[in-house]
């Protein structure tokens, strides 16, 4: 009986100086300053969690680094990470929850567009600012919603992207392109289609495969007769791998080229060998690849003992543009906490911001003006391959 | 356009006789069930999966304790098959066992939705015992032949392109024709093969005549079972990639055959494979130039499919089924 008294006492009295707590804050508490809050909703549990903790570490080392900044102007940041489970209904509740929270400023995520798009609709309601690291999906943006941003590129850009390079790089003239009848894998094989076609090349054939099915003969035979100088794939790893697997054998051995769709281990893992000459676009830059992500690699590792994700530095990036834009619209309402609405306006108002890996500056869908889209190529049977261009729009 | 198609037609009859060889042997297992029971035993596409993935596991067992480097792959290749054979006749046995027989006496449609639960199940196990034990379903086993041949067909005739023909392809059709000659050896000159046409034709009256009605299901399951097994292994040797998937399309296809060949009818379902696969092959290699580019490659199916549904319409038993009159 005492012990759960006393318990209670402890509870009540921790219960006030909470509320206690919550009114300093409203009313400009001392000690430290305002807490602002800026939560991550990315996948921390189940299959991508790698790839969502990479994002959130990234986030974390930029949030850490401006914290003295802000201390100084008066106010305590802090990080909310919360575990979207790369689930639609997980990633909307979540968004309920710190969109409720008036301390919650901005949000840094989600990897997944299809989360992204539903918990999106809850932070306009609640004015909350996005910045996604991560989403390709055309809707997270042409839904024109004001708190949306992201700062890699968007599918669309893919096709036009890979057949820029397919013309002016590898020098394709004569193209044949194979689909798998999926919005993803036709969506892109039309784009390049375009693109291609746009740039001089000359398109030798256009077939679809069934997703599912394992011989892949029949269209490669045509394929065999055409004598194209360049494949192009619109579709995913499994059927890809199985197609460059069974192309090789029939002595196709001109360049592969493929959507992000082809960017797995599995890829290599089906082809084995075939897999050289093989090239993917991707919307995440090798970090390693220069000096400023070079430095922010062995940052990351001595930090979190970690090598990064294909991620991190895009975390990293998200979370300095929002801590921009935060600064911004704080010494625009004279070093007072604005309303997240605000904050919104200001982050979408970026235009050059020099990140680890891209350059942020959004246009007023929330694009990103400067993002790109980034080749790589197998060159032999490992995965990830090397890092062979960038185009940018 | 007619010399194009005939450049590219010995490699696309190689690949459409490779392709239609497995749907052959897979729609001999739909059509020996559905002979005798009258049940189309949706699970046999699964059957040929779990073949697949049994062979791999066993090929990765071999070549882990060393074994691969120290036999001939032909042998290793007979290994791989006599186990994989006994694991799934054995698997199609229970599969009779525990999910038809109870059904014997209920109406068909009963029997086939338990059918699709079975196939649903056997996709869901195999992939949870891949995933735990790979960490992913998609599973590449190691390759036991991958040289090939260059097949002169020019030499034949000056129109004709040369094809390449697989190493694999080749012991898979020869396996194939083996089992299917086989087969049609037992079923018709065997003991065994009498007791099974008997309970195919009048199951009471062959009980009458003293024939163990269920041993006979039980032999017929395990045959069946055991060849699409053995598909499934060369299967997995000719295109390298197995998941718990491939089961379902493969089998519908096959199934198809054995409609098209007269369902029923072992030797009907082996020339409906074989035609079907060729009809696929063909389509989706030369269907742009015979449309004029209006329709591609992808609709290769309704090009197969519809071949099947004219010969249907013109002789709906089947190119081999008798018409078999309604009994008063």
């Amino acid at each position: 009986m005492v012990l759960k008294k006393s318990l209670a006492v402890v509870m009540a009295s921790a219960l006030s100086l909470g509320l206690l707590a919550g009114c300093g804050g409203e009313s400009g508490g001392s000690s430290g300053g305002k807490v602002i809050k800026i939560a991550t909703q990315t996948p921390l549990s189940g299959g991508s969690a790698t790839l969502g903790e990479s994002i959130k570490l990234g986030a974390q080392l930029a949030l850490e680094e401006n914290k003295k900044k802000f201390e100084k102007m008066g106010f305590k940041l802090q990080l909310v990470p919360y575990d979207d489970q790369a689930d639609p209904k997980k990633g909307v509740s979540n968004a309920n929850q710190l969109g409720a929270d008036t301390a919650v400023m901005a949000v840094v995520g989600h990897l997944n567009s299809g989360v992204s798009i539903p918990s999106s609709e809850v932070y306009e309601k609640y004015n909350v600012p996005m910045v996604s690291p991560a989403n390709t999906a055309t809707d997270v943006t042409d839904r024109g919603l004001k708190t949306v941003n992201r700062i890699v590129a968007r599918d669309d850009f893919q096709g036009p992207a890979g057949a820029d390079f397919a013309i002016k790089t590898i020098g394709a003239k004569k193209i044949f392109l194979v689909q798998d009848k999926t919005a993803y894998g036709q969506g892109l094989a039309d784009a390049f289609k375009k693109a291609a076609e746009e740039g001089g090349a000359e398109i030798l054939g256009y077939e679809g495969i069934t997703v599912g099915e394992t011989d892949f003969n029949g269209v490669l035979n045509q394929v065999v007769a055409k004598k194209p100088d360049l494949v192009f794939f619109g579709g995913l790893y499994t059927e890809g791998a199985l197609l460059i697997k069974q192309a090789r054998e029939k002595g196709i051995d001109v360049p592969f080229m493929g959507g992000d769709g082809l960017d797995s281990s599995t890829l290599v893992e089906i082809a084995g060998d075939a897999v050289k000459n093989v090239y993917y676009t991707s919307v995440a830059a090798d970090a390693n690849k220069t000096p400023e992500g070079q430095k922010f690699a062995s940052k990351y590792k001595d930090k979190f003992n970690k090598t990064i994700e294909s991620y991190s530095a895009y975390g990293y990036d998200s979370m300095s543009v929002v801590l921009q834009g935060l600064e911004a619209a704080i010494k625009a309402n004279d070093d007072k906490l604005p309303e997240r609405k605000v904050v919104a306006e200001h982050i979408r108002k970026i235009q050059d911001f020099q990140g680890v890996v891209t350059k942020v500056g959004f246009d007023d869908k929330g694009d990103n003006k400067f993002a790109k889209v980034y080749i790589y190529k197998f060159e032999e049977a490992k995965y990830p391959g090397k890092q062979e261009g960038e185009i940018s729009k | 356009m007619i010399s194009e198609i005939l450049q590219t037609l010995p490699q696309v009859l190689v690949d459409g006789l490779t392709l239609g060889a497995i749907y052959a042997v897979i729609a001999l297992g739909y059509t020996m069930v559905y002979g005798i029971l009258e049940l189309i035993n949706f699970a046999h596409g699964e059957i040929f999966m779990t073949g697949a993935f049994v062979g791999v596991a066993v090929l990765f067992f071999m070549s882990g304790a060393g074994w691969l480097a120290v036999m001939p792959a032909i042998l290793a290749l007979l290994i791989v098959l006599v186990v994989t054979s006994l694991v799934t006749g054995v698997l199609g046995m229970g599969i009779e066992r525990v999910a038809y027989r109870p059904l014997r006496k209920a109406p068909k449609l009963i029997t086939l939705i338990s059918a699709i639960g079975v196939s649903f199940l056997l996709q869901d196990i195999v992939r949870f015992i891949t995933e735990w034990k790979r960490g992913n379903y998609i599973v590449t086993g190691p390759q036991l032949f991958d040289s090939k041949i260059g097949l002169d067909f020019s030499s034949i005739w000056s129109h004709f392109n040369d094809a390449i023909l697989k190493t694999s392809s080749v012991i898979l059709l020869v396996s194939a024709i083996l089992m299917m000659i086989g087969l049609d050896f037992f079923v018709n000159k065997s003991k065994w093969g009498m007791a099974m046409r008997s309970v195919a034709q009048d199951r009471d009256t062959a009980a009458l005549m003293g024939i163990n009605v269920n041993k006979v299901i039980s032999l017929t399951f395990f045959i069946g079972s055991a060849l699409g097994g053995a598909t499934g292994v060369l299967f997995a040797m000719q295109y390298g990639t197995i998941n718990p998937y491939i089961g379902f399309i493969l089998g519908l296809k096959a199934f198809t055959a054995a409609v098209l060949g007269g369902i029923g009818n072992i030797r009907g379902a082996m020339f409906g494979g074989l035609l079907l696969g060729v009809l696929e092959m063909f389509a989706s290699a030369n269907l742009q130039k015979l449309t004029g580019g209006v329709f591609t490659a992808e609709y290769k199916d309704v090009f197969a499919f519809g071949i099947l549904i004219i010969v249907l319409i013109f002789k709906p038993e089947g190119l081999f089924g008798k018409a078999v009159t309604e009994k008063v």
